[in-house]
């Protein structure tokens, strides 16, 4: 959750008041770029999103048995660092792949298109999507909706949680905490723009190691990112521990967003939040069919009752 | 480092070897990515494992932990076979064309003048051959069979790419790619760097990989040069600072030494370290001696250190033997050390054999801890399990524990491992009782002094007579201190004219302005220009580099004379011209040395005649070492302590040549060596990204990144033994065990060593039972007692383990 003060908000989840332009993003929409192949997975990242963002997860276990730790995305761990050992078979080298994960901050963002609560999640002029934790009303929705399986519930207060690319640093001028600490430079922040040129000569740099496939990770299935990657194998992202090789929205959210959310909107108000007693009662982890579902039923429920005169 | 750490920015090429500076030192690492990124530099790492800094290399290639010395003696022959070797360089600024003497030897990996009974040498023969005129004898033409180039190419001559593949388990292809990447630098234009760490240091043979690294460094002509060098990546970020300063047993500050308990007589103990030049016109630093040693006197004695009493020399202890780590703790478990002052140091975690650490602590009559955080060995006495067994009740050591500050609540500098001294300031008061280092070292001085006062002594003086000029006694500033270690004029200086050049009481410019007839204080020579009369050099924070390359002579101070890169005079050629006119460091204007670092050698001196390597009487720098090691003066392969073959691969018929024969072996140490038939893999400690060294245990961040302890081994071991990723195994030596999970990695592959199947097991280090996260097993109970045969430093990264289902 950041400061909406000094951000100009782009797009609202499930809001029909238009958005306002009167302020723009004159000096650019922003990017993160990971150099992956800069990256040595020290996880000074993770540290210094935890401590920027007064976040502390469980201290784990080595019983994974991985470098990955925390091993997977929490409501406490906004980033983490993913490790594969990918043996190239074409090289005949051994490859340690270390991506850096977290949200994406999709130009068209699923999980705000998927939100029912209005206001819970934004993006901002520059790009930035963010949660507003104070209006979320912890349905999940937004995992579903994102293709990246980046959100997280927090068991603590039932809200959704992920990264807000520091939009209270960047807010101010400043870059996201996990870019300042970053020792080898291998996370870059700046306009789009200059972030896409940058890609360019690294990937070239790449091309010329032997990385014949090298790339920058922007895909157009969600309307390119403002977290890119610039990978030695970008003919193969899924090889980086889970990345999508196509990232789409799910086609339910285009339902809710294209069809019936719009319809919806006026009636959801308190029935959307009914809705959720038999998501928090179930928990928050299973998310993907038993919410999709309810997402439908919610569809259908709204549009029934838009119907009615 | 000879160079810094901007500095690697400027290198063609990187090999990272015996280190693994992504893991252990990701800030300095940043600079690897900037050579590569801007300067289009190829990048190499050699290691056991695959590791962090190989998974952004743009080559890997594994080698056996140990051998270290195969693989860099073959790329010596390799550079001399295919004669890629920077030849104006090693003519002009090495001992190339030297004449070796006539009973020097070596014969199946032993040097002429070795006595198995003591295991050490008489190193007579090692040493050149001496004209009538003092100097050294040499053949330009190389043709002498005993020059030194002649000797080099036999010594290495059985290092072939075939032996190197069989040792070091490393295929020829990718060795030869090393060789082939790397002499693409033995050429004026292209500079090569070497990064190394503990991963070189912690061998029975530590120091002697070092060198040989360096003579591979030679060879292509690539130190003294922007973007080359030998460069030590230091692990604390004052170790550089501690050993400056003298803090290692046998060593005074600034590189002196102590004498030994024959040198009663003080102006021997001056001449035997004040050499005389062995070829003609060069600086021959250590001719200075004098002034070093005397302006330290000064600093320690003040008034009462004067030409009468030999400047105190008496009051100096005179070693009858070595007092590292090693023989300390053997002494203690002896029962001749009984009490002990661990300041700064947690030698139960830290140092290798922890069982041998604890018996030894257990004998203590009092024990006292100065540290900021608990320690192991602050809690040596305490039942922690399995752990740390001991039987409380039994153990008599009183132990005292003094809370220290930490670097942030205190001011004052800190060396990097690029030399450079870098002033802080306090950032936090202290929590609760914690005093400083210098305060509590302080108080425990004065009330030493007013014991000798009330009750008297043998021989107070060396306590009752230390100079202590300081404004607060019990508490002398990081400031005072300062202006000490650079020095100041007692009297005022005149120079030949008797004109006056510095007054009684100004801060020296330099340690150039020293004397030796006691007008001068300076508590540590190498630091003298960090505090003078313009004020804290160290202070300084203008970080403009005009010439891009990156040395920043305005920000902070680097030692010696704020020089950035060492033997910057071997940058140029016999003119004084530099060989790549792209990366100049100096250069001869034709009536002096000048450019973007100061010049190693002094301003007016003809390049014609002098040379680089000014701290060696001969000016050049030494394939042959003379008489400067303790195993050798060329470089050779032994095996580890503990080792998985039981002979020694290039010199198989020698029994004497199986491991180090000058190595660090005390009396207790002998048969604790484990035998491969039951401990038949390969131990290796190391440090994580995550942690730094046994302190971070104790913080949430890094235990949450970072949580619990583990080993890795290979998929092959682990298939073999039926171990599943996450499983918890035991790791056992000869000296004891840990219990971690499995990381189960391709990082690391089995090697055909011989013809014989070698696993690695990798330990990291960092846990242990004094923590605030997750309790562990110290790595170093898997440790053995030995070092290197130089440093005494322990062989950390070579041991051999058994694994097992825990």
């Amino acid at each position: 959750m950041s400061s909406t003060m000094s951000l100009d908000i782009k797009r609202r989840s499930a809001s029909t008041t238009p958005a306002p332009s009167g302020r723009g993003a004159h000096s650019g929409q922003v990017a993160k770029l990971i150099d992956v192949s800069k990256c040595i997975g020290c996880k000074a990242c993770q540290t210094a999103c935890m401590e920027w963002n007064d976040l502390r997860d469980e201290i784990g276990t080595a019983a994974a048995g991985v470098y990955d730790n925390p091993t997977d995305l929490t409501a406490q761990s906004w980033t983490v660092m993913r490790y594969t050992e990918y043996e190239n078979e074409s090289s005949g080298n051994l490859e340690w792949l270390i991506r850096k994960d977290g949200c994406m901050h999709c130009e068209d963002p699923g999980c705000l298109k998927a939100c029912p609560s209005p206001g819970a999640i934004v993006q901002y002029a520059n790009g930035i999507v963010d949660f507003q934790q104070d209006q979320c009303v912890g349905c999940g929705y937004c995992i579903t909706g994102c293709p990246f399986n980046i959100p997280r519930i927090s068991k603590k207060d039932n809200k959704a949680y992920k990264c807000t690319l520091c939009s209270d640093r960047v807010a101010v001028g400043r870059e996201p905490a996990c870019v300042k600490t970053c020792p080898t430079g291998a996370i870059m922040f700046g306009t789009k723009d200059a972030m896409h040129a940058q890609a360019e000569r690294r990937v070239g740099d790449l091309k010329n190691r032997g990385y014949a496939n090298a790339g920058l990770y922007d895909p157009q299935g969600v309307g390119g990112t403002h977290v890119m990657y610039v990978l030695h194998h970008a003919d193969k992202p899924s090889l980086y521990k889970g990345l999508p090789d196509d990232p789409k929205i799910s086609p339910m959210v285009s339902l809710w967003k294209g069809v019936a959310k719009p319809l919806a909107m006026a009636a959801l108000g308190a029935a959307a939040v009914g809705s959720l007693f038999h998501y928090i009662t179930k928990g928050p982890n299973e998310v993907s069919k038993e919410l999709e579902d309810e997402m439908e039923r919610k569809d259908q429920e709204a549009t029934r009752k838009e119907a009615q005169p | 480092m000879t160079n810094h750490w901007v500095d690697i920015k400027n290198a063609d090429v990187i090999l990272i070897m015996g280190g693994n500076a992504a893991e252990a030192h990701p800030c300095g690492f940043k600079w690897v990515t900037e050579a590569k990124e801007h300067n289009g530099a190829y990048f190499m790492v050699v290691d056991p494992r695959f590791n962090r800094s190989a998974s952004v290399a743009d080559f890997y290639a594994p080698i056996r932990s140990g051998s270290d010395i195969v693989f860099l003696g073959g790329m010596i022959n390799y550079l001399l076979t295919h004669d890629k070797i920077h030849h104006e360089y090693v003519k002009n600024y090495t001992d190339f064309s030297f004449i070796v003497r006539e009973d020097f030897a070596f014969d199946e990996g032993i040097f002429s003048g070795y006595n198995p009974e003591t295991r050490s040498y008489d190193k007579s023969s090692w040493d050149y051959e001496l004209g009538e005129d003092g100097f050294v004898k040499v053949d330009p033409t190389l043709e002498h069979p005993r020059c030194v180039y002649q000797w080099l190419k036999r010594h290495y001559a059985g290092y072939t790419p075939e032996k190197v593949e069989s040792v070091c388990g490393t295929p020829k292809d990718k060795f030869l790619h090393v060789c082939e990447k790397f002499a693409s630098t033995a050429q004026a234009g292209r500079v090569a760097t070497i990064l190394y760490a503990l991963g070189w240091t912690q061998h029975t043979t530590g120091a002697q990989i070092l060198r040989t690294g360096a003579l591979v460094q030679l060879l292509c002509g690539n130190i003294g040069i922007a973007g080359g060098g030998m460069n030590a990546l230091r692990g604390h970020s004052n170790i550089q600072g501690l050993t400056d300063l003298g803090i290692l047993s046998a060593s005074l500050p600034g590189y002196l030494t102590l004498p030994g308990e024959k040198e009663q007589d003080y102006a021997q103990y001056i001449a035997t370290r004040t050499p005389k030049p062995l070829r003609p016109g060069q600086m021959n630093y250590w001719a200075n001696y004098g002034k070093f040693h005397v302006s330290l006197m000064k600093a320690w004695w003040g008034p009462a250190a004067t030409e009468a009493n030999n400047w105190a020399f008496d009051y100096l202890p005179k070693l009858d033997q070595s007092y590292d780590m090693l023989k300390t703790f053997d002494l203690m478990n002896q029962g001749k050390i009984n009490g002990y002052i661990a300041q700064g140091f947690n030698p139960l975690a830290a140092l290798a054999n922890s069982n041998n650490v604890r018996e030894g602590l257990k004998k203590l009559k009092f024990l006292v801890i100065m540290d900021p955080l608990v320690t192991e060995t602050s809690e040596f006495w305490k039942n922690y399990g399995e752990f740390n067994d001991v039987d409380t009740a039994s153990i008599q050591t009183e132990v005292f524990r003094l809370p220290t500050t930490c670097f942030a609540e205190e001011e004052g500098a800190v060396v990097s491992s690029s030399r450079v001294l870098q002033w802080h300031w306090k950032a936090a008061d202290a929590p609760g009782e914690a005093k400083t280092d210098v305060a509590i070292m302080s108080g425990l001085h004065l009330r030493l002094k007013a014991l000798y006062d009330k009750e008297g002594g043998k021989f107070p003086e060396p306590i009752s007579q230390l100079y202590w000029p300081y404004a607060q006694k019990e508490h002398p500033s990081s400031e005072e201190i300062a202006k000490e270690y650079n020095g100041r004029a007692l009297v005022d200086l005149t120079d030949a004219e008797g004109k006056v050049i510095r007054k009684a009481g100004e801060q020296l410019a330099g340690f150039g302005e020293m004397r030796a007839d006691g007008s001068t204080l300076g508590g540590c020579w190498i630091w003298a220009g960090a505090w003078t009369q313009a004020g804290n050099q160290m202070a300084r924070r203008d970080n403009s580099d005009p010439t891009g390359i990156g040395n920043t002579l305005n920000w902070a101070w680097a030692w010696p004379a704020n020089r950035r890169v060492l033997y910057n005079r071997a940058s140029c050629d016999r003119q004084g011209k530099p060989f790549d006119p792209n990366r100049v460091l100096i250069q001869w204007n034709g009536s002096k040395w000048g450019g973007a670092d100061v010049p190693d050698v002094a301003p007016a001196l003809d390049p014609e005649v002098v040379n680089p390597f000014i701290m060696n009487p001969e000016g050049v720098a030494r394939f042959f070492s003379r008489k400067g090691m303790n195993e050798g003066p060329f470089p050779t392969h032994y095996e580890a302590f503990d080792n998985p073959l039981g002979y020694n691969p290039m010199y198989p018929n020698n029994p004497l040549a199986v491991i180090n024969p000058a190595a660090r072996i005390l009396e207790s140490t002998k048969g604790t060596a484990g035998d491969p038939k039951d401990y038949p893999h390969v131990g290796t400690t190391y440090r994580l990204t995550e942690h730094f060294h046994y302190w971070t245990k104790h913080v949430q961040l890094n235990n949450i990144v970072q949580p619990d302890q583990f080993v890795e081994i290979g998929e092959a071991l682990a298939k073999e033994l039926g171990i599943a990723t996450g499983q918890r195994v035991k790791v056992s030596s000869k000296r004891g065990f840990v219990k971690a999970a499995a990381v189960v990695t391709k990082r690391i592959k089995p090697m055909q060593i011989d013809g014989k199947t070698i696993h690695h097991v990798g330990i990291p280090i960092h846990w242990g039972f004094s923590s605030q996260g997750r309790k562990g097993y110290l790595a170093n109970n898997l440790t053995a007692s030995v070092g290197d045969g130089n440093s005494f430093t322990p062989e950390s990264k070579t041991f051999l383990v058994k694994v097992e289902k825990a």
